[in-house]
């Protein structure tokens, strides 16, 4: 094991080279194209072209007798495109979903491929090895030969993207607009989908059918994860694609039954679980602290409102744990928990004879109360909600209010003479039910 | 002078019909809109205001019927139309910054392949800080009020610097701001004489907003000039009575396709 090590890292065997190189390309044209179908929603199309492209890979070798990458490749492309067709004819002519069709279509061919392996396995014709490697991918399988072909379909696809990028831009993200521009978005489209079949093809030997898709989209939604930009997106899932492709292939070179496929498609999906992770904005870590943020700030205008009403209430300024989680309906722990965080935030102090705010606090509380109280008249005077229901409504709204959002709503309530802005009363205790149904401005 | 008047008329539409999936949605529509003018285009729900100005475009096939843009047909004119679709139509979490979009209004004039020059994206800086959103050029697009992403539409059809602009309800959704802003950029293109068609859903702003109207509903109703023709009489034929024969024929069109 440690001999093959050494051997893949010296890169001084010609083969290792070309099977390192090959996974690399596959890896990068992959996350490159695949940026692009994820983006169009055709992740899947991918998938159905791969499985549907086995028959044409078996067939290609029963009628030539030969296994040149090229013979292979083109009878996979070839069977591949007629599965795409097969699909967009369910598609137009029956009342079959997308979803479905691209189910029936994949298993199909499939079924029919595996048919035609083992009829090919157990014929008498010599050489028939190898080609069940299409299954789970052998990048090992790699030669010059087929190296050659595979860097010029590489050159081709990424010189293609290169030229098309502003094209294949405007194609997916406003196709009408395109169309109204004068571009053919049936030639574009058709275009993107022919360099998807061509990146399918050119990987399939090494990944195999069943997993290619996998390179295709697992690189690109790992590179969403990190950018807001098209560019940025499409340089990252070609990085990602490529580093899984050469890891992949390095790691199943370890060990000599390890298929190459399955171990890019886990590299790329360890990418894709760190960045769904760590994302900066999009990541589930990110998402959750904002999320904890949020509540943090809910709960606090929560205490700050209970502290200044029962002010209002009882004419003092010190209240016991009991008050106010009897006032909030909090259990004694959260409030505890919370008052903690105010006091290290200097909106509360703690003393013998009970919690208080502090100036800080009180200003902030203040603004809490106007809003919410605001919010409250505004939902009522516009017949939005009932007095019963009002409170758990403007709860969820009000902590969102911005200043701006406030002096509007204060300035509209105060000139329909809602409201009293030098003293906004609490819509529940007030028994002035004024009319409802007003309009805005 | 006959063909004078034809080449002096923005969109001139002759016997249009279309139809989705063998359904007609526009019956025969003959129209002349003057240049100039701000041409709101108002019906009920499903009358066929977008397929109109989509019909124009070429978006979609027609049934029968042709369109002219000053005389020409649409092919050799489009570099003078600039179009703002429905802002629902596309997805706006697609990785893209406020000002690419605007710059795609640019595509048309430098054609395929061809790069983007630096005189394309000051047309493109210009056309946002005309709506007031020079300070988000740089955000991504899903951050972005529904408001703000409509004049990010509205920069991007003036980043194409045409002769006609086609308006899908531009004040869908947006707030009391843009909608004054958007209807001022619309009074200042009207007074360089471009003419402007728009798709428009509040009946209480069209005789602030419009000189011209097209009065809709599967079939012109009434179009001319918003004080003669915007009348009670022509809101009844327009939105009264919503199974319409038409309608009803449009169905059986349909049902009999399904059979």
């Amino acid at each position: 094991m440690l001999e093959n090590i050494g051997r893949f890292l010296s890169l001084s065997d010609a083969n290792v080279r070309f099977v390192l190189l090959g996974s690399l390309l596959i890896g990068s044209t992959g996350g490159l194209l695949g940026s692009f179908a994820v983006l169009r929603k055709r992740s899947l199309i991918g998938d159905a072209l791969a499985h549907a492209a086995l028959p044409g890979v078996a067939l290609a070798f029963m009628l030539s007798g030969s296994k040149a990458l090229p013979i292979l490749i083109a009878g996979a492309t070839l069977s591949g495109v007629l599965g795409v067709l097969c699909i967009q004819f369910i598609v137009n002519f029956t009342r079959i979903k997308a979803d479905s069709a691209i189910g029936i279509v994949l298993s199909v061919f499939f079924g029919i491929g595996i048919v035609l392996l083992t009829h090919i396995q157990r014929s008498s014709v010599g050489n028939q090895s190898g080609l069940d490697k299409f299954l789970f991918g052998q990048a090992a399988a790699i030669v010059n030969d087929d190296l050659k072909v595979m860097s010029i379909l590489a050159i081709f696809i990424i010189t293609a993207v290169l030229l098309l990028y502003k094209e294949f831009k405007v194609l997916i993200f406003d196709p009408g607009f395109m169309q109204s521009l004068g571009f053919s978005t049936r030639l574009v489209d058709l275009t993107l989908m022919g360099l998807i079949v061509l990146t399918v093809m050119v990987g399939l030997q090494a990944v195999g059918v069943v997993l290619i898709a996998a390179m295709l989209i697992t690189p690109a939604v790992a590179a969403r994860f990190w950018t807001e930009r098209l560019h940025v997106m499409i340089l990252l899932a070609t990085f990602f694609g490529g580093l899984a492709g050469m890891t992949g292939t390095f790691v199943s070179s370890l060990a000599p039954r390890i298929p190459t496929g399955p171990v890019m498609v886990l590299v790329a999906t360890g990418f894709f679980v760190f960045s769904a992770l760590f994302g900066p904005r999009r990541g589930m870590l990110a998402r959750w602290h904002r999320e904890r943020a949020n509540r943090q700030r809910e709960s606090r205008q929560h205490l700050l409102r209970a502290c200044i009403e029962l002010e209002e209430q009882q004419g003092r300024q010190h209240f016991s744990p009991q008050e106010l989680s009897a006032e909030l309906q909090w259990p004694q722990q959260r409030l505890e928990r919370q008052s903690k965080r105010m006091v290290r935030a200097g909106l509360m102090q703690l003393r013998h004879n009970g919690w208080s705010l502090s100036q800080q606090g009180r200003e902030e509380g203040l603004f809490v109360v106007k809003s919410h109280r605001l919010w409250e008249h505004y939902l009522f005077y516009r017949d939005i909600l009932d007095m019963d229901h009002l409170d758990r409504p403007a709860d969820e709204v009000e902590h969102l209010l911005t200043p701006e959002i406030i002096t509007r709503l204060e300035n509209l309530l105060e000139r329909e003479q809602v409201i009293d802005t030098q003293r906004i009363v609490n819509i529940h205790a007030s028994s002035s039910l004024y009319r409802p149904g007003g309009q805005d401005d | 002078m006959a063909e004078q008047s034809v080449e002096k008329t923005p969109i001139q539409i002759h016997d249009m019909t279309i139809a989705y999936h063998k359904k007609p949605v526009l019956w025969d529509v003959d129209l002349d809109i003057p240049e100039g003018k701000l041409v709101g285009i108002i019906g009920p729900n499903g009358a066929g205001k977008s397929t109109l100005i989509k019909g124009v475009m070429n978006l979609i096939p027609k049934a029968s019927g042709w369109v002219k843009i000053y005389g020409q047909p649409y092919e050799a004119m489009r570099r003078h139309i600039g179009y703002v679709p429905q802002r629902e139509s596309v997805d706006w979490d697609f990785p893209i910054s406020a000002l690419e979009v605007v710059m795609m209004g640019r595509y048309g004039h430098i054609g395929w392949i061809r790069r983007l020059r630096r005189e394309d994206r000051r047309i493109a800086e210009e056309a946002l800080a005309k709506v007031g959103m020079e300070e988000f050029a740089k955000r991504q697009i899903s951050q972005l009020s529904g408001g703000q992403q409509q004049r990010v539409f509205l920069a991007r059809a003036l980043a194409q610097d045409a002769r006609i602009y086609l308006m899908d309800e531009p004040f869908a959704g947006v707030d009391a701001a843009t909608e004054r802003a958007i209807i001022d950029i619309l009074i200042e293109l009207r007074r360089q004489d471009k003419t402007i068609l728009v798709v428009h859903h509040d009946l209480q702003t069209v005789t602030n907003y419009f000189d011209w109207v097209i009065m809709l509903n599967m079939r012109v109703v009434a179009s001319g000039p918003t004080s003669e023709i915007f009348t009670d009489e022509n809101l009844q034929k327009t939105y009264g009575g919503r199974l319409t024969v038409l309608s009803e024929a449009a169905q059986a069109i349909a049902s009999q396709q399904s059979q």
